[in-house]
C-alpha cells in the first residue's frame, strides 16, 4: 500500500547524472545502474586517501575494492573515487547514510555507477583532472586552488603538465 | 504541479473534478479512498473530529462496493501507524455506529490478521493488531468482556510449559503494552475481572528467570540509572498507572468527542482465537532492556521528562522508535519527523530523541539497524535544530564518557566509532581540555581507553598532522603514533639480521615486475632457522626466515596505498600459498604483517581481511594468532577485537552462503521432477534457476562442503574460547600466586572480550552449544568465566 512516506524522493534513485563515453543504450546504461553496487564517490579533496575512503565506507557493508580517480597525466588523485559493493543492499545504505556527509571535512556526494571499466579511473577534463575542475570559478584549497580555466587566465603562459 | 486553490483544500471530500491519468473510475475512487484514509489526522484546516465525520460519511457511502478494500487499509493503516491507532479505531466505531454489519466484518477481518500476524512471527505487527483491537472497546464496537477472554487466553499462553520463556514473555508484553489504551474501559466496566489478569501477570513476572538480564545491560552499574528488565519497566508503568485509576492523559482519543454517537451502537463480540502453538524453529523477540541516560534534573528549564515508571515514558519512547522504524531508510525525513513529534511541546524532546536514538545504537546483542544510520540521523537532527541539537548531543557525549567505566564493551566500541564519525562532521571541535584529568590514569582505565580509541578511529577518517593539532598537549600520550610501516630491513641494524641481503635482492627483482617464481627464487637460498644444523631433520612445514623476508618486503614495496599492497598480494598470491601452506606458516605470515604494520591498524585490519578473503590465511590460523603470547598486551586495543570479529563473520558468511546455496539446489531439484518452463518471476533468482539444473551427486557435493563449514565454524568458535578460558584462567593463576587483586582492568576488558564474542554470535554458537558445555565450559571453571556462558544460554531459553 501506498504508506504517505513513500511519495519522498528516494535517496536510493538514480540521478540525472548519464555517463556520456557509456557504451550502449541510455535504458543499458539506467538499467545497470538500477542493478549497481559501484558508486562514484564526488567532491573529495585530492588529498583523501583510499584509506580514508576504506574507514568510512566500511561502515556501510564489506568493500571489494576502492578505484581512486587520478589525473590523466600526473597519475595522482584528482578528486573522485569508485567504491565497489558486494552487495546492492550495502551500495544503497551507502547513498542512504553517507551521500552528503563529511569525508576529510568536505561534502561528499555518492552517486550509482553503471560498473567500472579500465580508463574510467582517470579524468576527462582537458589537462587531465576531472571536467568541473576546468569550469569552477571558485576557490578550493583541496582540489588544486583555482578552476584551470580561470587559473590559466591569472598566471598565463604557465601551463601545468 | 499542485494548482489546488485553497478552498478545495477543506471540501477535499466532496472533489471529484481532478485531472488525472487514465485509469478506471474505481481504481480512481479506491485511490482516493486509500489516500484520505492515509492521511487522516494529519495537519489540516478542519478539526481532526470534522474530518473524522466527513470521511465516515464517505466510506459508508463506498461501502458497498469497496468494502474489502476499506477492511484492508484501515487495517494496514492501523498496523503501519501504530500511533495512530485511536484515530483508525475512532474511525470504525463511526463506521460500526452507521452499519453493524460492517463492525463486524471488520472485527473478523482485524482477528484474522491478528492471528495471521502470529502465525508468521511478525510480533510487532501482532502487537499493533491487538492494541487496535483492544482500541475497538473504548469505541463501542467490542465487549470489554469479549476482550478481556482474548486476552486471558493471550496470558495463558504464558504458563505454558514446555515453550521458550521468549515466547511466554512475548504474550505478557504484549498484553501489558495494550493496557494504557484500554486499562481505562476495563477497569471502569470489569474492575475484579482485570483484577484477576493483573495478578496472573503479576506471578508469571515473579516466576521468570532474568538470567539474561546482565548480558544486556548497557552498563553493569546500577547508578544513576537501572538498566531495567523490559517487562519489569513496564509492569512498573503499568502498576504506577493502575495507581492513578488508570487515567492517562497521553494518547489522544478522539472517540471520546463521538460518545453520544458511539454509545448508541450495538457492540461485538470476539471470535474465540486460540494463538499458534509454538514449533521448532519459531523465532521469538529477544529480551531488551531500557536504556535510560536522562532524568529530569539533566534536562533545562522546561517541560519536565516524565519519570521513568510513568507510562507517558513508555509511549513516548514507543512512538520515537516507531518513528525510527518507519523512517530509518531516508535519514532527513526520519529526522524531519521526529522533531515534529505531535507532543513535543510537553516533553524536553531533544532529550527524548537523543535518549532514543542512544537506546537503539547501544541495544545489545545488535542495533537494529547499521550504526550510520544512527550517526547520520544525529547530524541531520543537528542541521535542522543547530541551536538546541549540538548541546544536547554534547551533554550526552559528556554523560556517556563520565559513565563510560561501567559500559558494555560492544557499546563502548560503539561510541567510540560513533563519536569519532560525528566529529569528523564537525571540523573534530570537541573540548578535549575537559578530559585532560585522564591522562594522570591507568592507561587501561576506561576512559584513556576510550580517548586513545577515538583518537585513532579518528586518525583513520583524517590524518596525522591533523589530530596531533587538534589534541591537547595533556593528551598527547594519547596520539596515535605516525601510522607507517616499520621495515626492519632498511633501518639501522638491518646489516646483522640474516634476511637483509635477499631482502634487497627481492626488492630489486620485484621492482623489475618479476614473475612470482624468480621472486621465490630470491628467497632460495635463506636458511631455515627451525632445521638449525640438522640435515636429517623431518621434513618441516615451513620456513619463518623465507616469510620473514617476502611478506615484510613485498608489503613494504605495496606500502603506498591499500590498492598497491592488494596488487601486490594478487600478483604474488603464489608465493604466499607456496610459502604458507600451513596453520603456523600461516600463524608466521600474519605475524610478519603486523611486525611491519603494527603502527597502523587499519591496514594489518584491511590485510588480515584481504588475506583471508584469497585464502592466503585460514580463519583459524588468524584466531590462534590473535591469541597468541606476543598479541596479550594489547587485549586492550579495539582493532585486535576488530580482527577477530571479521574472521568470526567471514566464517559465519561463509557457512551461510553454502547453506543458502545448498537449500536453493535441494528447492530446484525438486521442481526438476516437474520440469515445466518456468514464467519470469521478477527476481534475478530466474536466470540462476534456469542456468542451475542440479544433479544428485552435485547436491551431495554441496551437503559436504556444508558440512566441512560447519565443522570449521565449529573448530573456530572451539579455539576461540578455549584460548580465552586459557588465558583468564593463567590470569586468575598468577594473580592468585602472587596474591594480587586478579580484577584489573586488563582482567575485566578481556572478560567482556569474552561475553562480546557470545553476544555478537550468538546465532551461530547457539549450534554448538552443547559441545561447548561438555568440552569447555565445564563446572571447574572460574565461576565468573563460567556465568559468561550461562547468561548466554540463558538469552534464547
Amino acid at each position: 500500500m501506498k504508506r504517505s512516506y513513500d511519495s519522498m524522493s528516494s535517496s536510493v534513485e538514480i540521478s540525472s547524472y548519464r555517463d556520456q563515453h557509456f557504451k550502449g543504450s541510455r535504458s543499458e546504461q539506467e538499467k545497470l545502474l538500477r542493478a549497481s553496487s559501484t558508486l562514484y564517490i564526488g567532491n573529495l579533496s585530492f588529498y583523501t586517501t583510499e584509506e580514508q575512503i576504506y574507514e568510512l565506507f566500511s561502515r556501510c557493508g564489506d568493500i571489494r575494492r576502492v578505484i581512486m580517480g587520478l589525473d590523466k597525466y600526473k597519475k595522482t588523485p584528482c578528486g573522485f573515487c569508485f567504491v565497489e559493493y558486494y552487495t546492492r543492499q550495502d551500495s544503497e545504505n551507502c547513498m542512504r547514510y553517507i551521500n552528503g556527509t563529511r569525508l576529510d571535512d568536505r561534502i561528499i556526494r555518492c552517486d550509482w555507477d553503471a560498473g567500472f571499466i579500465e580508463g574510467r579511473q582517470y579524468g576527462r577534463g582537458k589537462t587531465g583532472g576531472q571536467v568541473r575542475d576546468e569550469y569552477r570559478t571558485d576557490y578550493d584549497g583541496g582540489r588544486g586552488g583555482y578552476g584551470k580555466i580561470i587559473a590559466q587566465k591569472i598566471t598565463p603562459n604557465t601551463l601545468e603538465r | 504541479m499542485n494548482r489546488r486553490r485553497a478552498h478545495e483544500e477543506e471540501d477535499g471530500y466532496e472533489r471529484l473534478n481532478r485531472k488525472r491519468r487514465r485509469v478506471s473510475e474505481n481504481q480512481e475512487i479506491e485511490d482516493r479512498l486509500e489516500s484520505l484514509i492515509l492521511r487522516v489526522g494529519e495537519k489540516s484546516s478542519s478539526s481532526l473530529e470534522s474530518n473524522l465525520e466527513g470521511l465516515a460519511s464517505v466510506l459508508e457511502a463506498d461501502l458497498s462496493t469497496f468494502r474489502v478494500k476499506i477492511l484492508r487499509i484501515l487495517t494496514e493503516c492501523a498496523i503501519r501507524m501504530p500511533e495512530k491507532c485511536t484515530i483508525y479505531a475512532t474511525l470504525v466505531g463511526l463506521l460500526n455506529a452507521k452499519n453493524y454489519n460492517f463492525g463486524g466484518e471488520f472485527v473478523d477481518y482485524i482477528v484474522k490478521t491478528f492471528k495471521e500476524n502470529l502465525k508468521t512471527g511478525k510480533w510487532n505487527a501482532a502487537r499493533y493488531c491487538l492494541r487496535f483491537i483492544s482500541d475497538l472497546v473504548n469505541c463501542h464496537v467490542l465487549a470489554a468482556s469479549s476482550l478481556l477472554t482474548l486476552l486471558e487466553t493471550l496470558v495463558d499462553c504464558a504458563n505454558e510449559d514446555g515453550v521458550p520463556q521468549v515466547r511466554r514473555d512475548w504474550f505478557v508484553f504484549a498484553v501489558l503494552s495494550t493496557l494504557p489504551w484500554v486499562g481505562r474501559e476495563l477497569y471502569e466496566k470489569k474492575e475484579s475481572q482485570l483484577d484477576h489478569l493483573l495478578v496472573t501477570i503479576d506471578v508469571f513476572l515473579n516466576k521468570r528467570s532474568k538470567k539474561h538480564w546482565p548480558a544486556l545491560k548497557v552498563w553493569s552499574a546500577d547508578v544513576p540509572h537501572l538498566q531495567e528488565e523490559y517487562l519489569d519497566c513496564l509492569w512498573a508503568q503499568i502498576k504506577k498507572l493502575r495507581q492513578d485509576n488508570w487515567s492517562e492523559k497521553h494518547i489522544p482519543r478522539p472517540y471520546l468527542a463521538f460518545d453520544s454517537i458511539l454509545c448508541e451502537a450495538l457492540q461485538h463480540t470476539l471470535p474465540t482465537i486460540q494463538p499458534p502453538p509454538h514449533n521448532d524453529g519459531d523465532n521469538y523477540p529477544m529480551p531488551r532492556v531500557i536504556f535510560r541516560m536522562f532524568d529530569y534534573t539533566d534536562c533545562p528549564d522546561g517541560p519536565v521528562l516524565p519519570g521513568a515508571h510513568s507510562i507517558e515514558r513508555f509511549l513516548i519512547e514507543e512512538h520515537l522508535h516507531n518513528i525510527i522504524e518507519a523512517y530509518h531508510l531516508e535519514r532527513k525525513e526520519c529526522a524531519a519527523q521526529l522533531l515534529c513529534f505531535p507532543y513535543k511541546a510537553k516533553i524536553p524532546l531533544e532529550y527524548c530523541i537523543v535518549e532514543v536514538i542512544f537506546a537503539e545504537l547501544f541495544n545489545l546483542p545488535t542495533p537494529r539497524y547499521l550504526e550510520i544510520c544512527y550517526g547520520s540521523i544525529l547530524i541531520e537532527l543537528c542541521k535542522l535544530q543547530p541551536s538546541t541539537m549540538p548541546q544536547v548531543l554534547a551533554q550526552a557525549t559528556e554523560i556517556l564518557f563520565m559513565r563510560i567505566d561501567t559500559m558494555n564493551i560492544a557499546c563502548f566500541d560503539r561510541l567510540v566509532n560513533w563519536f569519532a564519525y560525528h566529529i569528523s562532521n564537525f571540523q573534530y571541535r570537541w573540548s578535549w581540555d575537559d578530559w585532560e584529568a585522564c591522562a594522570q590514569l591507568d592507561p587501561d582505565h576506561p576512559k584513556p581507553r576510550f580517548i586513545r580509541e577515538v583518537l585513532g578511529k579518528c586518525l583513520r577518517l583524517s590524518y596525522h598532522q591533523r589530530i596531533k593539532d587538534m589534541t591537547p598537549e595533556a593528551l598527547s600520550a594519547f596520539v596515535p603514533l605516525k601510522p607507517e610501516p616499520i621495515y626492519k630491513y632498511s633501518m639501522e641494524g638491518a646489516a646483522s639480521l640474516p634476511g637483509t641481503e635477499a631482502a634487497h635482492q627481492l626488492v630489486v627483482c620485484v621492482r623489475n615486475k618479476c614473475t612470482p617464481e624468480e621472486a621465490l627464487n630470491v628467497l632460495r637460498e635463506l636458511p631455515n632457522p627451525l632445521r638449525e644444523g640438522d640435515s636429517t631433520a623431518a621434513h618441516t612445514a615451513y620456513n619463518p626466515l623465507k616469510i620473514d623476508v617476502f611478506v615484510q618486503t613485498l608489503l613494504n614495496l605495496g606500502s603506498k596505498s591499500i590498492s598497491h599492497s592488494f596488487a601486490a598480494i594478487s600478483k604474488f598470491h603464489y608465493v604466499f600459498k607456496i610459502l604458507a601452506e600451513s596453520e603456523e606458516a600461516q600463524i608466521c605470515v600474519l605475524r610478519n604483517v603486523w611486525e611491519l604494520w603494527q603502527r597502523h591498524s587499519q591496514v594489518v585490519c584491511v590485510l588480515v581481511d584481504k588475506m583471508l578473503k584469497t585464502q592466503i590465511v585460514e580463519c583459524s590460523a588468524v584466531a590462534t594468532w590473535l591469541f597468541s603470547k606476543e598479541m596479550a598486551p594489547y587485549f586492550t586495543h579495539g582493532y585486535l577485537w576488530e580482527i577477530l570479529h571479521l574472521t568470526i563473520d567471514k566464517m559465519n558468511k561463509h557457512v551461510s552462503k553454502l547453506s543458502k546455496e545448498l537449500q536453493e539446489a535441494r528447492e530446484a531439484l525438486a521442481r526438476d521432477e516437474s520440469s515445466s518452463s518456468e514464467s519470469e518471476d521478477e527476481s534475478g533468482n530466474k536466470k540462476k534457476k534456469d542456468q542451475f539444473k542440479p544433479t544428485e551427486e552435485a547436491v551431495e557435493r554441496m551437503e559436504e562442503r556444508l558440512e566441512m563449514a560447519h565443522t570449521d565454524q565449529k573448530r573456530l568458535f572451539l579455539i576461540v574460547f578455549q584460548r580465552f578460558i586459557m588465558i583468564l584462567s593463567e590470569h586468575l593463576v598468577r594473580a592468585d600466586t602472587d596474591a594480587r587483586d586478579p580484577h584489573t582492568h586488563w582482567y575485566r576488558a578481556t572478560l567482556a572480550r569474552l561475553r562480546q564474542v557470545f553476544l555478537l554470535h550468538h546465532e551461530q554458537v547457539q549450534k554448538y552449544s552443547s559441545t561447548l558445555e561438555t568440552l569447555l565450559f565445564t563446572q571447574d571453571l572460574d565461576p565468573h568465566i563460567l556465568d559468561v556462558f550461562h547468561q548466554f544460554i540463558a538469552l534464547t531459553a
